[in-house]
């Protein structure tokens, strides 16, 4: 294994062709085009395929397609294209096909901009398309990390047969670090035997999401609810920095959570105790985490480039035992370690 | 003329299990166009025996459920969605056959994208298009084919051009596509047409068995109840009397004999070749160095560098990253992107690192390399006391206000231009930064060139423009 330097967006795609995913779909979207263009250098060299779709809709819907075959395949977009996306992740929720979708998030609401932000928490974490369904969200914080978890994501995906987020921000995507490819875990790409392959074995398969009884809708609907059950239990993932003795907890993800990093050194400098907490799962999220620190530190701040969005699930899971503090930026802007260490000063 | 579709074919299931009700009977309508489709679709499967290998996409409308019917692999899809679907599952498996069965609502209102560019892209796979003129399944509200003036539950004065434009002719847009091999448009009124119709459905599923490309047969398709005609039989009429003057039948494109077939993909590499297919390196060149003889102002750097677009400030910074990396200390490299760069100014943070690196974005820098003035003029107020401040003279015509930093001013840009190209002047920089740094020796400067540097033929040019610097600085520093 070498170390390379690589933008995270590119580590996304040569992680998923490690992981044995044979088709991307995408559009065209700043600050994640390089995934698509990484896509379109590497899958055809390698017999795989890519496919520039005529919208964010029609490449969600292809992934439904190639993911209704039974094998592993991706997209990936920024908010706006996120937005269009969501009819098909429905679907893809409804219909039980695994799938990976990375959102670079930028700026909004609308059009916004490219720069980096955290908005789209909401849209992705909470479902974002019509029905009740979850998605597994992973937030990688680092190059390495868009390589890892995007393999991560392609394993959990199949595993529970659902769709995985691969959630960050313009910063992630766009930034250059060292990567080490795990070139020792190529898997040959899998073929679900549940999928519909074209030949007689899978001949009887259907790949729906409609139930017209009520009551056979309402029994999916609670298979689907266990299933999310299930997934809370095993597959939460965080990140701990300088947690032991803190006394203020910080949490953010992403390029926040690096920011927070940094800001917790020039704490301890300062003489405050404070300390990280980094949902890498931001679904499941670590609610039980986050109430064991209710007994340990006097405040948390949640930190994101957003309007507080991620804040309100640590408030729900703190339901008022500790005072639950935001600062967020927004609209491209990334708050320095500086800066935050000044609000957590005036705490 | 003898007709065969009450016979069920092998690729239509006897009785209906998926089914709520009664299994014996389908779900549509009596003299719905769409059941007497669905069994020349099926029939077509099966005396062309591809019944096993084919996959059908059930749209939104009416036909949601053919799955219901068809004895195949079975996928359901959004509304409208049905081509991008099917472009996903045929990559997937490129040796099925796969139909899109679509509505006109579904194909030429919600799905208007998603069919032309399947078409245009000529994916393989083949579209039977049933054009009943109303939405059906919702209740018989107007649909893009509905005829000028025709009655529906939204066009209650009926259909008027004004306000609802006119209906779409679907054959005839697509068929002005360069990739589709073979359309044509039948009729379901009488059993003439319907002999027709049986042909052209063999026909296009024929293309697709022989990889032809893309092909799509549109229907025009009784539902005699979205009509409410008096009597289900009456439908047949209707689509003769109003239907057929404006959505003629016939072949709009047959390509089929000059078509050549084609596979999407030739062949798969072994997994042993994937890292080099993808360039991913196998060994690296990293030692692990280390910072401790370096001047204290001179380690783990936060570098800011600046400049027009064209100066090769973003590749200066990934080279310094990259130098760093090989030296084995933790790095980073974040530009700023988008419409800023377009306007020409660019500029990025690199930090190098004997720590793990927490925030990568520089904002106390303790090296600046201003490549313009502009840059010289945002970024020096960054620099941190004692910061050292790399001013490219030759564009630059101010010296820098700040009088707590060590200036390292440099005619980056001339000395380029004596290299022969201006545009080696970010490695005239790189030069002298390491010289006077010593971050990374020289000697690994050149080997990261083979690394960071896109364009090999140029590494000679370089070297010599990394050495330039580095003797401008040695020079300087022994005071000539
Ligand atoms: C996104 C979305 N919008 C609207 C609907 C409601 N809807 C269901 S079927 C249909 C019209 C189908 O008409 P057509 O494609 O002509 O098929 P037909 O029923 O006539 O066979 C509509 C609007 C839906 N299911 N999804
Ligand atoms: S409403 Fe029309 S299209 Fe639908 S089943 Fe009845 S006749 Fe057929």
């Amino acid at each position: 294994m070498a170390k390379q330097l690589i933008k995270g967006n590119e580590a996304v795609i040569k992680g998923a062709a490690l992981a044995g995913c044979v088709a991307y779909f995408g559009y065209p979207i700043t600050p994640a085009s390089e995934i698509a263009e990484a896509a379109a250098k590497y899958f055809p060299l390698i017999g795989r395929t890519f496919i520039q779709a005529e919208s964010e809709i029609a490449a969600m819907n292809m992934v439904y397609g190639a993911a209704s075959a039974g094998v592993r395949c991706m997209t990936a977009s920024s908010g706006p294209g996120i937005s269009l996306k969501q009819e098909a992740v429905s679907y893809c929720a409804g219909a039980q096909l695994p799938c990976v979708i990375v959102d670079i998030m930028r700026g909004g609401p609308g059009l916004g901009n490219i720069g980096p932000e955290q908005a789209d928490y909401n849209q992705v974490v909470k479902g974002g398309g019509h029905g009740n369904y979850k998605v597994i969200v992973l937030a990688p914080n680092s190059a390495q990390e868009m390589c890892d978890l995007t393999m991560k994501a392609f394993d959990l995906a199949d595993k529970y047969r659902s769709p995985v987020y691969v959630l960050t921000d313009g910063v992630i995507g766009q930034m250059m670090e060292q990567v080490e490819f795990p070139t020792r875990e190529i898997i040959d790409p899998p073929r679900y035997d549940w999928g519909v392959h074209g030949d007689q074995v899978t001949r009887h398969n259907l790949i729906t999401s409609i139930f017209l009884s009520h009551s056979e809708l309402e029994e999916h609907n609670l298979k689907l609810q266990e299933k999310y059950r299930t997934i809370e239990a095993n597959e939460l993932m965080t990140d701990e920095y300088q947690t032991e003795d803190a006394e203020i907890l910080l949490m953010g993800y992403g390029i926040v959570s690096r920011v927070l990093r940094s800001t917790v050194d020039y704490a301890r400098e300062a003489g405050i105790r404070a300390g990280l907490l980094r949902p890498v799962t931001v679904w499941p999220f670590p609610v039980k985490r986050i109430q064991e620190f209710c007994a340990q530190v006097k405040k948390i701040l949640v930190v994101e480039m957003s309007n507080g969005q991620m804040v309100q699930d640590v408030r729900l899971a703190v339901e008022g035992r500790v005072p639950v503090e935001f600062y967020g930026r927004m609209g491209g802007v990334v708050p320095s370690a500086e800066e935050i260490l000044d609000v957590l000063k005036k705490l | 003329m003898y007709e065969k579709i009450l016979e069920k074919p092998r690729s239509f299931y006897d009785n209906y299990p998926r089914k709520d009700g009664d299994i014996t009977v389908t779900h549509y309508c009596p003299g719905c166009g769409h059941g007497i489709a669905h069994k020349m679709i099926a029939e077509a499967l099966s005396d062309l025996n591809l019944a096993e290998r084919t996959i059908l996409i059930s749209p939104v409308g009416c036909s949601v459920f053919a799955y219901y019917y068809f004895d195949v692999g079975n996928i359901q899809a959004a509304h409208g969605r049905a081509p991008a679907v099917a472009t996903g599952v045929k990559r997937a498996n490129p040796d099925s056959i796969v139909i899109s069965y679509q509505g006109d609502g579904d194909l030429a209102a919600i799905g208007g994208d998603e069919i032309m560019q399947a078409a245009n892209r000529g994916e393989q796979i083949t579209v039977f298009f049933i054009n009943n003129a109303i939405y059906g399944m919702t209740g018989g509200q107007m649909a893009p084919t509905t005829l000028v003036e025709q009655k529906t539950t939204t066009s209650p004065y009926g259909r008027n051009p004004h306000n609802e434009g006119f209906p779409i002719r679907v054959c005839e847009l697509l068929s002005s596509l360069e990739a589709p091999v073979y359309i044509e448009r039948v009729s379901l009124h009488n059993s003439a047409a319907r002999a027709k119709a049986r042909k052209a459905i063999r026909k296009a599923l024929q293309v697709q068995a022989d990889r032809k490309g893309f092909s799509l047969v549109e229907i025009l398709s009784g539902c005699p109840t979205g009509w409410k005609v008096k009597q289900p039989s009456d439908s047949l009429d209707w689509i003769e009397k109003y239907m057929l003057p404006y959505f003629p039948v016939g072949v709009f494109k047959d390509n089929t004999e000059k078509a050549e077939p084609f596979r999407y993909i030739e062949n798969v590499p072994p997994k042993s070749e994937l890292p080099k297919l993808i360039d991913i390196p196998m060994e690296d060149k990293v030692v692990q160095a280390s910072m401790a003889d370096l001047p204290g102002p001179y380690r783990n750097p936060r570098i800011k560098i600046a400049g027009f677009g064209g100066q090769g400030v973003l590749s200066l910074g990934v080279a310094i990253a990259q130098l760093g990396l090989m030296q084995g200390y933790d790095v980073s490299w974040l530009p700023s992107y988008g419409p800023e760069m377009r306007g020409g100014t660019a500029h990025c943070h690199v930090m190098v690192s004997e720590h793990i690196i927490g925030s990568p974005l520089v904002t106390a820098s303790t090296v600046c390399v201003a490549m313009n003035k502009p840059s010289l003029e945002k970024f020096e107020k960054e620099l941190v006391p004692g910061g050292l401040l790399i001013t490219n003279t030759s564009m630059i015509d101010i010296e820098p206000t700040r009088k707590d930093v060590e200036w390292l001013p440099i005619p980056a840009t001339e000395m380029a231009s004596e290299l022969g190209n201006i545009r080696f002047g970010n490695m005239v920089v790189l030069g002298a930064y390491l010289q006077k740094t010593g971050l990374v020796p020289l000697k690994v400067a050149f080997d990261g060139l083979h690394i960071f540097l896109k364009a090999k033929r140029f590494i000679p040019d370089n070297e010599k423009a990394i050495q330039v610097g580095a003797d401008y600085v040695s020079k300087k520093l022994a005071g000539k």
